[in-house]
């Protein structure tokens, strides 16, 4: 039992010295349990991702960003997650006369919204219900794709991909190497909702991202905020390789950025520095960053001065070993978090590489922070995913090895 | 294929095990007690079989007791509505307000012996398989009194002869095959009934269960829930062949009106008839029509208009079609039936309450069945190093 102890030093030091906006979001987590009568907070169980630093709130803060140096001087606009990805599906349909957009549900707007309007926009012909069927949509947008054409998939959940796994791994990724380059499948992209949203139980909540990790031949990619899901979206959509977007669910909502209205790109298999630092490297990527942050700042209360490195990953496949390698060169120490469960979860891969490549710099084992290996259960969630506390007790070790 | 040493063996052992059947009719079974009931000639329509008997002989009983059976399953999805739009059930959760002919008609068909495996529209099929109302409720609010601890939810339900409530579309079929050839490889003398929807008959999995049922002549009956939309797609929409009780191609199959109890009831008879005598599959259509949303999220008017709800809810609701049926024949009067409701509404309402004050599971259900216990797994990994569980 010693997961329910409270860890009152962490406790008492969020209590009494974190902002506003962190208790807000970490107080219902940690009384969820033991409140059983009392309903979750219905804005969700990330209203602090609002106010992250990372999310771009004014217009300046947005285009201050060099990776958007090609719209810079473009008009920027308010946008949440799946309204960014939204308009992402539309400049690639506005712009790629060949693209198509299809899904359970798709034309009406998806059950997250992601599609709303375009079926209007751009026709039933190309934005378009499928039936319930997630191999034959897999199969199908490979067979779209292998034509030259650009087919934007959509599995409604990333736990219904399974049944297009075979498709995806044997078909999609291997279709230009054993062609001889003959034929490729460039033009697909399958974007899917995952993670972790508070009640999502076995079936609504799982990120498999690792499984497709092992697949050469894939792309994979997770966003964590509007502007980044618009720019990689497009860059996955272009891309000539097909990728696996996923985009964590409880992120759609969450938070709004000022978004570039133009057309842009974030690159695929580049990281994010999003802190610089000197003691500590902390590598996470989608929702899992905003965690992240707070148990940074949960730490620094407790270990003031402490200067951390935060690298969003963004690609999982191929993932930026440059970027990280550097950082834990410079650092010496390595945090890893993401929720799929700890074996054989994308940590692993990390980890290992940093071991091979940054052995002797290295002052302390690496620390992997990511859920329990059991199933993705319905009311432990909040005891399965690696949390703020759990995350800050990562860093301390860390640090104090 | 099958030797018959074995199946003599496994009878042997079945007979042992299993359970006796229990008499599914009120104690009196004498005639007199029986009324007979001639359904309307449009409840069938076959492929490749004989059209099931529109002649029911049933007990008053039997009656009674279905219509107390629809009511509480109503009751319980209104229940649990009212706890999904109270925030007490979070996540996903799918009604089967308006389908309730199905599993009601389905059971009084079947013996105990005879398995149910369905999609994530379960919880009638799960009270109608032996769960208490109190159960299905504290599953739905994550309560250690669910039907599975709490652990899983709306979507995971399950009784000793009921495979659940299964989550991800048309898995369940594959996997109703294979307890119907078990079945058969046991020698026992029951069928497996596995139910999807419109929206998964799509999925290519079905059409692998249909060829190894029929390959191998499974006591497999294959039975689509039919209730127009799968989830915001209409049938006519996603399937090019909406005659969902063709489509089995070399297995016959019988399109049934799912929103009466007496013809779904008649239609299961057949099935269950046609499979334990060794014709091997049969595909069964039930047409009928859910009221509200395809789950909690969906307000499930986008796609389809409120007068089309309107005019099911009022020519061919599956318990105003009952009653009707129950008054004409001098069944039970009005007040009897008024009676029925009530007590319903008080069961299911004290249910609500029992399931509310069940707490939550303690916290070793978290670890617990992710490996058999006995399996020598001495531990599993959490999130820290320190927080790892020692079995």
């Amino acid at each position: 039992m010693s997961i329910a102890t409270l860890r009152t030093s962490y406790l008492a030091a969020s209590l009494a010295s974190v902002s506003r906006s962190m208790l807000k979001q970490q107080v219902p987590i940690k009384s969820q349990y033991a409140a059983t009568n009392s309903p979750p907070p219905p804005e969700g169980f990330m209203p602090g991702v609002a106010n992250s630093k990372f999310i771009r709130n004014t217009h300046h803060e947005a285009l201050r960003n060099p990776e958007l140096a090609g719209v810079a001087n473009g008009e920027t606009k308010k946008m949440n997650t799946f309204q960014a990805i939204n308009d992402a599906m539309s400049i690639a349909l506005a712009t790629d006369d060949t693209a198509c957009v299809f899904g359970e549900d798709v034309a009406f707007g998806g059950v997250f919204r992601c599609t709303m309007g375009l079926a209007e926009m751009f026709g039933r012909d190309r934005v378009f219900n499928t039936p319930l069927s997630e191999q034959g949509i897999a199969g199908f947008g490979i067979g779209m794709a292998a034509m030259g054409s650009t087919a934007i998939a959509e599995i409604q959940f990333a736990d219904y991909i399974f049944p297009a796994f075979d498709q995806l791994v044997n078909e999609a990724a291997k279709y230009r190497y054993r062609s001889g380059g003959e034929f490729d499948v460039g033009g697909l992209c399958i974007r899917t909702p995952c993670g972790a949203v508070g009640h999502g139980g076995h079936y609504h909540s799982q990120s498999p991202e690792a499984y497709f990790a092992h697949t050469p031949g894939l792309k994979v990619v997770i966003p964590r905020s509007p502007i980044q899901a618009k720019g990689l979206l497009l860059a996955s959509v272009r891309d000539r390789n097909p990728v696996i977007f996923m985009e964590p669910k409880i992120l759609y909502r969450a938070a709004v950025e000022m978004v570039p209205v133009g057309d842009y790109e974030l690159p695929l298999g580049k990281a994010e520095i999003l802190t610089q630092g000197k003691d500590l490297t902390v590598v996470g990527w989608g929702a899992q960053l905003y965690v992240l942050e707070n148990a940074i700042q949960l730490a620094q209360k407790k270990m003031p001065g402490l200067s951390v490195e935060l690298i969003d990953l963004r690609s999982i496949l191929p993932w930026d070993v440059e970027t990280v390698c550097n950082s834990v060169n410079k650092t010496g120490r390595l945090l890893i978090a993401h929720e799929a469960p700890k074996t054989q979860g994308f940590a692993a891969e990390i980890a290992t590489t940093v071991m091979e490549r940054c052995f002797l710099r290295l002052e302390a084992p690496i620390q992997r922070l990511c859920s329990y290996d059991t199933p993705f259960p319905l009311i432990f969630e909040k005891f399965h995913v690696p949390d703020m506390i759990r995350c800050a007790e990562g860093i301390e070790r860390a640090m104090k090895f | 294929m099958l030797s018959s040493k074995r199946i003599s063996l496994a009878k042997v052992a079945a007979r042992a095990f299993i359970t006796p059947v229990t008499v599914r009719t009120f104690a009196s079974s004498s005639i007199a007690r029986n009324v007979n009931i001639t359904l309307h000639k449009a409840s069938f329509e076959t492929y490749n079989c004989d059209t099931p008997s529109l002649e029911v002989n049933i007990s008053k009983e039997e009656l009674v007791k279905m219509y107390h059976s629809m009511v509480i399953m109503r009751r319980m999805e209104m229940a649990s509505d009212a706890l999904y739009k109270a925030k007490l059930i979070r996540g996903f959760c799918h009604l089967c307000t308006g389908q309730e002919a199905v599993a009601v008609g389905m059971e009084t068909a079947l013996t105990p012996d005879d398995k149910i495996i369905t999609a994530y529209r379960c919880h009638g099929f799960t009270y109608m398989r032996g769960a208490s109302i109190t159960s299905i409720l504290a599953e739905l609010l994550g309560r250690k009194a669910g039907i599975s601890a709490g652990k899983g939810g709306s979507m995971h339900m399950f009784t000793p002869n009921f495979f659940g409530g299964n989550g991800i579309v048309g898995a369940q079929v594959p996997l109703g095959a294979g307890i119907a050839f078990a079945q058969k490889y046991l020698g026992h003398n029951a069928s497996t009934f596995a139910l999807y929807g419109d929206g998964a008959s799509n999925q290519g999995q079905v059409f692998e269960a249909y060829n190894m049922a029929k390959l191998w002549d499974l006591p497999c009956v294959f039975v689509c829930e039919n209730n127009r939309y799968g989830m915001g797609t209409s049938a006519s929409r996603s399937s090019a062949n909406t005659s969902y009780f063709k489509r089995g191609d070399y297995i016959p199959g019988v399109k049934v009106n799912g929103m009466d109890v007496l013809a779904v009831h008649q239609a299961c008879a057949y099935a269950k008839e046609w499979t334990t005598s060794g014709k091997g599959p049969l595909l069964l259509e039930m047409e009928t029509y859910r009221y509200g949303g395809h789950s909690m999220s969906d307000p499930g008017t986008t796609y389809r208009t409120r007068e089309e709800i309107q005019h099911m809810r009022s020519n061919n609701d599956p318990i105003t079609g009952l009653k009707q049926r129950l008054l004409e024949l001098n069944v039970v009067s009005e007040d009897e039936l008024k009676a029925i409701d009530k007590n319903a509404r008080a069961e299911v309402d004290k249910a609500v309450e029992e399931s509310k004050a069940s707490p939550e599971p303690e916290l070793k259900a978290f670890w617990e069945q992710v490996y058999k216990k006995e399996a020598g797994i001495p531990f599993l990994r959490g999130r820290e190093p320190e927080e790892t569980h020692h079995f």
